[in-house]
């Protein structure tokens, strides 16, 4: 009886997490497709198909450590540009990436599309997460 | 009788068809063409006189003056772009870089890229960007100039540019604009595209080969 009851309850546990993460899955391939198409539009140009940047003018998207630590502020540099010194893959850039008119939700789609592309591999930028980060912009 | 008259058309046919498909390889001429009747010994004789890139005068990244004169003997690769450009330009020179590195060991060639925007890509600005390209020598000439003598040059080599649209950016077509030894126009790529550039570096083998383009050495 006890044995019966654990294993129904093992069954159920196990239907919720498959169910949760394909969910989870289907979330994630909206904002990734969705990201690739905002991507080609905004952002190949200048940063490559690959991600791979244009030699010492633009920088490459493939520094998944530049990307985990500056998490928070991805949102705000897609929306308002980015000026000045900046250190990716060990190759110091400067210059100045413009602003881009992009409403949240194509900010959380490419974001989601860049840290999971071109050799990075990160969680769904939501629309939430994107605006509680753009909130905090300076 | 009727049999006849097609294994004739079939011959005919197949021998058009092989004179097309034949190595008979040698690029276009583009540009406007003029005949030209002159009297050489006593002969008339008709020339066809085609339409070739006029004199300039314009300074490279390393300030030293450029002229069409600097241009003798060498088939080179010419656009406009320039160094703030947001949208075409960081493709059209992504897609130039392999061009660069292709023939950059060979005396008889150049690359000259004109800016668009004088004022804001001056010579030292201009030299930054080579270097942050990566580009060295002389095998690639960014060229500065007054903005007028760019707009003009531009027309010569079949390109259209406009000025500042009102959101402050420029207006330019991306074409690679391929010029022979005689200044003459031989092809046209779209610099954005990278199959078109591959294209335009196969053109350049072919005209290299071509007996009036070889090296003088």
């Amino acid at each position: 009886m006890k044995i019966k009851l654990i294993g129904i309850i093992c069954v159920v546990l196990a239907a919720f997490v498959i169910s949760c993460q394909s969910d989870e899955q289907v979330e994630f391939n909206r904002y990734f497709s969705a990201g690739s198409a905002v991507y080609q539009a905004n952002c190949q140009n200048c940063h490559g198909a690959k991600g791979e940047g244009l030699q010492g003018l633009i920088p490459s998207l493939t520094d998944s450590v530049y990307l985990k630590s500056n998490k928070y502020q991805l949102a705000c540099f897609v929306k308002n540009g980015l000026k000045g010194q900046i250190k990716i893959s060990g190759k110091q850039f400067e210059g100045e990436m413009p602003p881009n008119d992009l409403s949240p939700v194509e900010i959380a789609q490419v974001l989601t599309y860049v840290t999971n592309s071109f050799g990075n591999k990160s969680a769904t930028i939501t629309i939430d997460q994107a605006n509680a980060d753009l909130a905090k912009c300076n | 009788m009727k049999k006849l008259v097609y294994a004739i058309a079939f011959i005919l046919l197949w021998n058009a068809c092989k004179l097309n498909s034949s190595d008979n390889k040698a690029l276009p001429i583009f540009g406007n063409k003029e005949a030209v009747t002159k009297t050489v010994n006593g002969k008339q004789v008709t020339d066809t006189l085609y339409q070739t890139i006029p004199a300039f005068k314009f300074v490279n990244q390393y300030g030293d003056t450029i002229t069409d004169k600097s241009l003798d003997g060498k088939i080179y690769v010419a656009d406009f772009f320039f160094t703030t450009c947001p949208n075409i330009c960081p493709v059209m020179h992504r897609n130039m870089l392999p061009v660069y590195n292709e023939f950059k060991s060979h005396a008889d060639f150049r690359i000259i890229s004109h800016t668009i925007d004088p004022k804001y890509d001056t010579v030292p600005v201009l030299k930054k960007y080579a270097d942050k390209m990566g580009i060295s020598g002389n095998t690639w000439w960014l060229l500065h100039g007054q903005k007028n003598d760019t707009y003009t040059i531009a027309k010569s080599y079949l390109v259209s540019l406009q000025e500042k649209n009102p959101q402050g950016q420029y207006v330019h077509d991306g074409y690679f604009i391929l010029i022979d030894k005689q200044k003459r126009i031989r092809g046209t790529y779209q610099g954005t595209d990278a199959k078109e550039v591959e294209k335009m570096t196969a053109d350049i083998k072919t005209l290299m080969a071509e007996p009036d383009q070889k090296s003088t050495k």
